[in-house]
């Protein structure tokens, strides 16, 4: 039961991390971006050949993973996203989606469409137990990481200069930039953190959620419940909606295996019925 | 109705409702391919169903601007409900079209209190999650549905207990063309009407629209569920015409190409659906021959071009030939000239 419990707080986690890129693209920006799990993805793969093919070890491989994704957010960014930030809705779907469909396909020729595993390292593997409660070493690392990323993301985002930078660039731009901040570089460092961040969930991810090229469109749903879900406003309210997925996913997939499926979507349809603007909001949504 | 509006407004109403030379021309193209081009009804039939389901979409989207991603549920929705009709009670086929139709009907409006909601990113996330609950509840009921295997063993009858379908699909190309045409008819009705001209300000602004009287969540409701019937219909027919329906229906990649296919055409009047579809059918065709396994690449590179091209140029491109047209009085295009977004 609290293995469960331990279990589901990782995968939460894990989410977290995924999709709070989202967050702060979709939430602060409101730049519907579908294509995030497609930096995930390049995450993942890029840890997967580092290791694999390579030979660096797994903990080496992670930063890497960071920088490299975010190298690819930037460019991506500046090459074509920022074009597309000031037309509509409709625009910014069709463009992610088929950002989406080029990189399933791409990664699909270039790496196979099998499932990729990356070789952890022995003192990952296995499990211990405290006071009777099996938890996972790599599970364990998982939660550590995130918890210390959470920790930073909420202090940059609210104590920092940058981060009273970014919120100003976002409540106004126009009033940001006759003040003196550059719009344009405070955007694209946090799409490169964000995409960055994706990409690190999706290095870490690779051994809990899968890894094929299909991983864009998987998991893009869950993405979307946890900014909905969470509200758009704050990254806490992303966090609480990512362990409650998280927790009620694995409870789901646990206990009631054959409608374990099903149990995030009804979390989806209750939440929007009592909270249309999500569970966690303290403004009104855009 | 005409006698409570005055009479420039009905005038008008009757203006934009006037059928023009280039609908007839469009229409008896179509007719014409049932007789000119037998070898080709395959993917005529297709076509024409892809069709009937971008219209569907546009009514949406083009007419009342709700952003959907899950448009494949109700498609997929009609189409089980229509197969599984045909293989244990009727075998009927325009039954089975009306009954597909109107389940997708109800489904259309138990979802929709869903997709008024919230902004369009809840829109985004709720419909692309009603398709995939619906996805996931034919995999698990395997028992009725066949589940990953697909629904299987369906048998048509004749059509009207007339028309037996055979094997070279001159009469599902002949039915799918006819219940376009008719389903064309209606949706040309309703988007005419003054209710279609309701749904057109509130995509305008929902805000305004309330102010001057419109109700806003009904009329979205109630467009929310026809587009859902016509999806439901097209479904059916493809499970008809194919005897066979499967969890691929619901895909993500279905609702996606649909978009694509209006974004093609052009969004925001009628016949966008159709000429995206007739376009993308043929772009697949080809795509699919040159790289079989990656052919969605090139799908996806074409969606981020038309994006970054844009959709207002790209469709400028074709103003001299929308001027010639509107100078010879047969106007096809809305007066706008631009493609109504969002």
């Amino acid at each position: 039961m609290l293995t469960l419990l331990f279990d589901g707080i990782a995968y939460g986690m894990l989410l977290f991390v995924l999709a709070c890129g989202l967050v702060i693209t979709l939430g602060l920006m409101n730049f519907v971006n579908l294509a995030h799990g497609s930096f995930a993805m390049a995450g993942g793969y890029i840890t997967v050949i580092l290791v694999n093919r390579q030979g660096i070890p797994f903990f080496a491989a992670l930063p890497l993973a960071f920088l490299a994704s975010a190298l690819i957010g930037v460019i991506f960014e500046r090459a074509l996203y920022a074009h597309v930030y000031a037309k509509s809705h409709l625009d910014q779907v069709l463009f992610t989606i088929g950002l989406v469909f080029m990189s399933v396909a791409a990664v699909d020729y270039t790496m196979g469409s099998q499932q990729q595993f990356i070789k952890l390292p022995e003192t990952l593997q296995g499990q211990f137990h405290v006071f009777g409660v099996g938890i996972g070493k790599y599970r364990l690392l998982i939660i550590v990481l995130c918890g210390i990323l959470t920790i930073a993301l909420q202090f940059i985002l609210a104590r920092t200069r940058f981060g009273s930078r970014l919120r100003a660039a976002v409540d106004d731009p126009r009033v940001a930039r006759g003040m003196g901040i550059n719009v344009n570089a405070v955007f694209s460092i946090t799409f490169a953190v964000g995409s960055g961040l994706a990409g690190l969930g999706g290095a870490l991810g690779a051994e809990i959620l899968g890894l094929d090229p299909l991983f864009p469109l998987k998991f893009m749903i869950y993405f979307l419940i946890v900014v909905t879900v969470g509200g758009t406003s704050s990254i806490t309210g992303a966090f609480l909606a990512s362990l409650l997925l998280g927790i009620a996913d694995v409870a789901g997939k646990y206990y009631v295996p054959k409608f374990g499926a099903f149990v995030i979507y009804t979390i989806m349809i209750v939440v929007l019925i009592w909270r249309p603007q999500g569970l966690f909001t303290r403004t009104s949504a855009r | 109705m005409s006698n409570l509006l005055p009479t420039s407004v009905s005038q008008q109403l009757a203006d934009r409702a006037r059928w023009r030379p280039l609908e007839f021309v469009f229409w008896l193209a179509a007719l014409a391919s049932v007789f000119l081009l037998p070898d080709r009804h395959l993917i005529l039939t297709e076509i024409a169903i892809l069709a009937l389901f971008a219209l569907s979409l546009d009514l949406i989207l083009g007419y009342a601007g709700v952003i959907s991603l899950g448009h494949a549920a109700y498609f997929g929705f009609g189409a089980y409900v229509a197969g599984l009709l045909a293989k244990y009670w009727i075998a009927e086929p325009v039954v089975g079209l009306i009954v597909g139709g109107l389940a997708a009907i109800v489904l259309g409006f138990v979802t929709s209190f869903l997709v008024l909601r919230g902004s369009d990113l809840t829109r985004i996330m709720v419909t692309l999650g009603v398709s995939l609950i619906l996805r996931e509840i034919a995999n698990q009921a395997a028992w009725l549905t066949g589940g990953a295997d697909g629904l299987q063993g369906i048998t048509m009858g004749p059509i009207l207990g007339l028309f037996e379908f055979d094997i070279a699909g001159h009469v599902s190309y002949a039915y799918s063309l006819i219940i376009l045409f008719i389903l064309f008819l209606f949706a040309r009705r309703v988007v005419q009407s003054p209710f279609g001209l309701s749904l057109l300000s509130l995509k305008g602004n929902p805000l305004r629209s309330s102010a001057i009287g419109i109700n806003v969540n009904w009329r979205l409701i109630a467009i929310y569920s026809v587009a859902a019937g016509f999806a439901g219909v097209a479904g059916a027919l493809l499970a008809q015409t194919q005897s066979f329906a499967s969890l691929d229906l619901f895909s993500f990649d279905r609702s996606a190409d649909i978009l694509l296919v209006l974004i093609i055409g052009g969004t925001g009047y009628l016949y966008g659906g159709m000429i995206g579809a007739i376009i993308f059918k043929l772009m697949q065709d080809w795509l699919a021959n040159l790289t079989p396994q990656y052919w969605e690449f090139w799908i996806g590179l074409v969606l981020v071009l038309i994006v970054l091209i844009g959709r207002e140029r790209m469709f400028a491109l074709t103003a001299p030939i929308r001027n010639w047209i509107d100078r010879s009085g047969t106007r096809l295009w809305p007066r706008t000239g631009v493609p109504a977004g969002e």
